[in-house]
């Protein structure tokens, strides 16, 4: 039985993921508070990538409750959608439409009000310093550029919960710094809850509110930076992260999607 | 209803927006025109069938479709990764109009590439028996870019690397496009090719093209409207199905 669940936004219990007789996530548990920035930290294949799928429904979990806003994702499918964005680790962008059209696209695809979609595309391009780009091509972006177009639509269609996975990955520190800064100031705005996994360190310790460290499928600590700190009596984030992983190699094996990433990578300007 | 819209708007602006593409895709058409309709032409006359530019014409313009309708199907594939598709799996829009907007958008897309293609024809000294044929033609070229886009979504929700892509372009397309009639007379071929032909979709909707345009049957038009349209409601609902149970 959940307990009382005002501000709850996001509820994960004893949620487990099997693909035939590997797990992938062992029987997690965690909450994030309305308002939060909550980071999931962990090696390679840990399993994080998995969670966020299954919390934004592209995956069925084996076992397990999920509740985002009050909501079953597995259940209330479209309703639970309409209230959460996702910014995935690989691009989803419209290469060959305008910054735009591609916000103009979401906002249809999220039943956003014709009006409505003008005013906070307009608002948001702006605030992601994409105004001026409004009209050329995604294809024409450099890969800040797109990450930020990216997040920014993330936020037309006026999320509860929006979910980052890798956000980061690849950029420059001018531009991380800049996406935190305007992320942090929707989620303050906006109240918007923030759910990210990351495996920048410094990112998590500054921005988020409270932090998850994942590995092989577990959880194996939660809280603030300075209580994992603490806990692991580390003078940074990336100390108890490894007192609490280890340091041996993760080496995840390679797909068909690393495949076409690779391939990706070599076209990319 | 919105998000149909602007799927299918989403391929006809892709489609228009890409100059080369175009221009590229019509070069193997205008090759097979050249090549085998001005090459083979002189033979086909000696064996008193008439011009086989005439006769190809449909053909070539069956096998535009063909091909621009499974490829935008399979094209699927590079998006499901790395682009668009991703975005529209996660949004509050049941995957039924999404993979409708997508079909029909590659569907549209192959009957401009086959109108184009038609013109080409036109230029190249091809022929129809009469302007209204028209019409009835354009009946049969959406039949076909509806089939094939259909089928083209059903495998592209299916395959998951360029490896597929490969063993799908060689071992289906082509074949679907040589064993239709495209190139040759359905009559008089031997037991094995004439059974073969048969059971190739494409086989009805070149021949209900060439008769529209040329007014050359094998089939007579309410089979080969028949044939199509039923195939394309269990290709749709295969694509559909297919469709909905991509896991990103």
């Amino acid at each position: 039985m959940w307990s009382r669940s005002e501000a709850h936004m996001i509820r994960v219990q004893n949620l487990v993921k099997t693909f035939g007789d590997f797990t992938a996530v062992k029987d997690i548990s965690f909450e994030v508070a309305q308002g939060e920035i909550f980071a999931f930290l962990g090696p390679n294949g840990a399993g994080k990538t998995t969670t966020i799928k299954m919390l934004t429904t592209l995956l069925r979990p084996t076992s397990g409750a999920i509740e985002l806003d009050g909501l079953d994702p597995t259940v209330k499918q479209k309703e639970a959608r309409q209230r959460f964005g996702i910014v995935f680790q690989d691009p989803s962008l419209d290469q060959e439409q305008t910054a735009w059209e591609n916000m103009d696209l979401h906002g249809v695809l999220y039943h956003v009000p014709r009006k409505v979609r003008t005013e906070r595309s307009e608002r948001l391009l702006k605030l992601f310093e994409l105004w001026d780009r409004k009209d050329s091509y995604v294809k024409t972006f450099s890969g800040g550029m797109k990450r930020r177009l990216e997040i920014a639509r993330g936020f037309l269609h006026t999320p509860k919960i929006l979910f980052l996975d890798e956000p980061t990955l690849g950029l420059d520190p001018q531009s991380r710094n800049l996406l935190w800064n305007h992320v942090k100031h929707l989620n303050e705005t906006e109240n918007t809850t923030v759910f990210l996994t990351t495996h920048y360190m410094d990112e998590a310790d500054k921005v988020a509110h409270r932090i998850a460290i994942m590995d092989h499928g577990k959880i194996v600590a939660q809280g603030t930076s300075a209580e994992l700190k603490d806990q692991t009596e580390s003078e940074s984030l990336e100390g108890a992260f490894l007192a609490l992983t280890g340091s041996s190699l993760r080496d995840e094996s390679a797909d068909a999607k690393a495949g076409l990433r690779q391939m990706a990578q070599m076209w990319r300007r | 209803m919105g998000a149909i819209y602007i799927l299918w708007l989403r391929e006809l602006k892709r489609y228009v927006r890409s100059r080369v593409q175009i221009v590229v895709s019509l070069g193997q058409p205008c090759l097979y025109l050249l090549a085998l309709g001005f090459g083979l032409g002189p033979v086909f006359q000696k064996a008193g069938l008439g011009s086989y530019l005439q006769f190809m014409a449909p053909g070539v313009i069956g096998m535009t479709v063909l091909f621009s309708s499974v490829f935008s199907g399979i094209a699927m594939l590079w998006d499901r990764q790395f682009g668009f598709l991703k975005e529209t799996l996660v949004a509050p829009v049941s995957r039924m109009q999404i993979m409708i907007g997508r079909t029909l958008g590659g569907a549209t897309v192959a009957v401009l590439q086959g109108t184009l293609i038609l013109i080409v024809c036109l230029v190249a000294g091809f022929r129809p028996h009469s302007w209204l044929a028209i019409p009835a033609a354009f009946l049969f070229v959406m039949l076909i870019a509806i089939v094939f886009a259909a089928l083209g979504t059903a495998i592209g929700s299916v395959i998951k690397d360029m490896q597929g892509f490969q063993l799908v372009m060689n071992f289906m397309v082509l074949p679907i496009f040589f064993l239709s009639g495209a190139l040759y007379p359905l009559a008089n071929l031997g037991v094995v090719l004439t059974f073969i032909t048969r059971l190739d979709p494409l086989t009805y909707g070149v021949d209900g093209l060439r008769g529209a345009l040329i007014d050359h049957w094998h089939f007579l038009p309410a089979v080969n409207a028949g044939v199509l349209g039923t195939i394309a409601l269990v290709f749709l609902s295969l694509g559909a199905y297919l469709f909905s149970k991509i896991e990103a």
